[in-house]
């Protein structure tokens, strides 16, 4: 017990690093994740190879190298942020290839026919996207989309080895200073806890809001 | 009747993989002209129905609307498609959005027209096919022939041109069929420019300017109805009648 109360700033200050890389790295990827499912549904043939090839090279690289990539490769091309951006960057992008996945199975349960009436009323690919496909293709991929988040959320502690402040390098301090190394890591699960149950409760009532009503 | 061409169509042909589906149509539809498809399954109807909105390619030929030739992709497409009502065998109302919505959303998205200006139309055009009590429902809260009114009416808000009804009756139960024939007699009667893919002998007699009977991809006749009917000319022709008219 004392772990947590002698070092609650600590604890506290990993806690906030890591919902907040959650947070931006869920909206980068959430918006991306989007783009990219339009692209690989979109009527042009190079639009839907570049979605295709942005799936296939983020969804099939270690996140750990995409980590080393972005951190260590981007300012050899002159691109200097700070770490905790560039954490970011790669969280979100990683992260933006599961959900493009997820959107575009999603797009997939909507029958054909709805899309062919949009079209035929007149409205442009992205008019009959927005108003017509999507809307009904995310009713169905709130829990796969839930579940991604929750794995960009545990993700995050990568960002910890290239020194973003976030939870679960709390520990390296910690045990530094001698403290029980069981009792940080119970912690340290209790904080990825809070914050994947959230995740989970918020996505929970989304569906129950706008699931398919069965 | 006048020839006033509103829809053209010359020399088209389609093919799926080897099957050639579409084999050199010909096919002129005037204004305010009711073109009645008919024939067996398979053998091109709905595939001519719809390439004539370009929700099927061609992989030749010309297809002209009002005299523009249909544009490939793209806005301009979309511009066209709007003056193309077009109502399905399977109604494909949004299941999302009420039939409020459904109707509105067109006028607003692509016409442009503001949201109480579109519902005030909606509401004429729902009035118009007997359904203004079920504004506020969703689709699936409507029976089969309700659906295909509301499809009807979102067609009709665009203020076509001219209609296409690829088999708006085929997955309807017999006594929901006529409430969507009525609607659809009713909108011959006011001069509507259709092309209707129809089973519906009784429509095509009673509402149809001419007769267009394909069979194996071609257009193999295409005549007054009367004339049809009668004084059937093809042997394939013969053979289709006898076989849906015996019973």
């Amino acid at each position: 017990m004392d772990v947590l109360t002698d070092n609650f700033s600590d604890f506290g200050e990993g806690f906030l690093g890591t919902v907040e890389l959650t947070v931006y790295a869920s909206l980068l990827a959430l918006a991306l994740g989007f783009v990219m499912a339009s692209f690989r549904v979109a009527p042009v043939g190079s639009f839907r190879v570049f979605g295709a090839v942005w799936v296939a090279v983020l969804r099939n690289t270690p996140l750990t190298l995409l980590f080393f990539a972005v951190l260590l490769g981007l300012p050899r091309f002159g691109l200097v942020l700070p770490f905790k951006v560039f954490a970011v960057l790669a969280l979100g992008c990683y992260t933006s290839a599961f959900i493009c996945e997820a959107l575009r199975s999603g797009i997939n349960t909507v029958p054909k026919g709805q899309g062919e009436a949009a079209r035929s009323l007149g409205m442009t690919f992205s008019q009959t996207l927005s108003a017509v496909v999507l809307p009904q293709a995310f009713r169905s991929v709130i829990p796969p989309v839930g579940s991604t988040l929750i794995a960009l959320a545990k993700n995050s502690a990568i960002a910890g080895a290239f020194s973003v402040t976030e939870l679960l390098g709390t520990y390296k301090t910690l045990s530094e200073l001698g403290y029980s190394i069981i009792w940080t890591f119970v912690w340290i699960a209790l904080g990825y806890l809070i914050i994947t149950l959230a995740i989970s409760a918020v996505f929970n009532i989304l569906e129950k809001r706008w699931g398919v009503a069965r | 009747m006048a020839v006033d061409p509103l829809i053209e169509l010359r020399d088209v042909n389609k093919y799926y993989g080897e099957l050639h589906v579409l084999q050199d149509i010909d096919l002129t539809v005037g204004k305010g002209e009711v073109v009645v498809v008919i024939g067996p399954s398979g053998s091109g109807k709905s595939t001519l129905c719809r390439t004539i909105n370009r929700l099927e390619t061609i992989q030749s030929g010309r297809i002209s609307l009002d005299g523009q030739p249909l544009p490939e992709e793209g806005k301009a497409l979309a511009r066209l498609r709007a003056e193309v009502g077009m109502v399905f065998q399977s109604f494909n109302l949004f299941a999302h959005k009420t039939v409020l919505q459904n109707v509105s959303m067109g006028q607003v998205k692509v016409r442009g027209r503001k949201k109480d200006e579109a519902d005030q139309r909606s509401r004429e055009l729902l009035e118009r096919v007997g359904l203004s009590a079920h504004a506020a429902k969703y689709p699936a809260q409507l029976s089969g022939g309700q659906q295909q009114r509301v499809a009807i009416a979102r067609a009709l808000a665009m203020d076509p041109k001219v209609m296409l009804f690829d088999e708006p009756t085929s997955a309807l139960d017999p006594e929901m069929i006529n409430e969507v024939l009525e609607v659809m007699q009713q909108l011959a009667s006011d001069g509507m420019t259709m092309v209707v893919v129809t089973h519906e002998m009784g429509f095509a007699r009673s509402a149809a300017n001419r007769v267009v009977f394909m069979a194996d991809g071609r257009i193999v006749e295409d005549r007054a109805p009367e004339d049809f009917f009668n004084h059937p000319e093809s042997e394939r022709a013969k053979d289709f009648l006898s076989k849906i008219l015996k019973h």
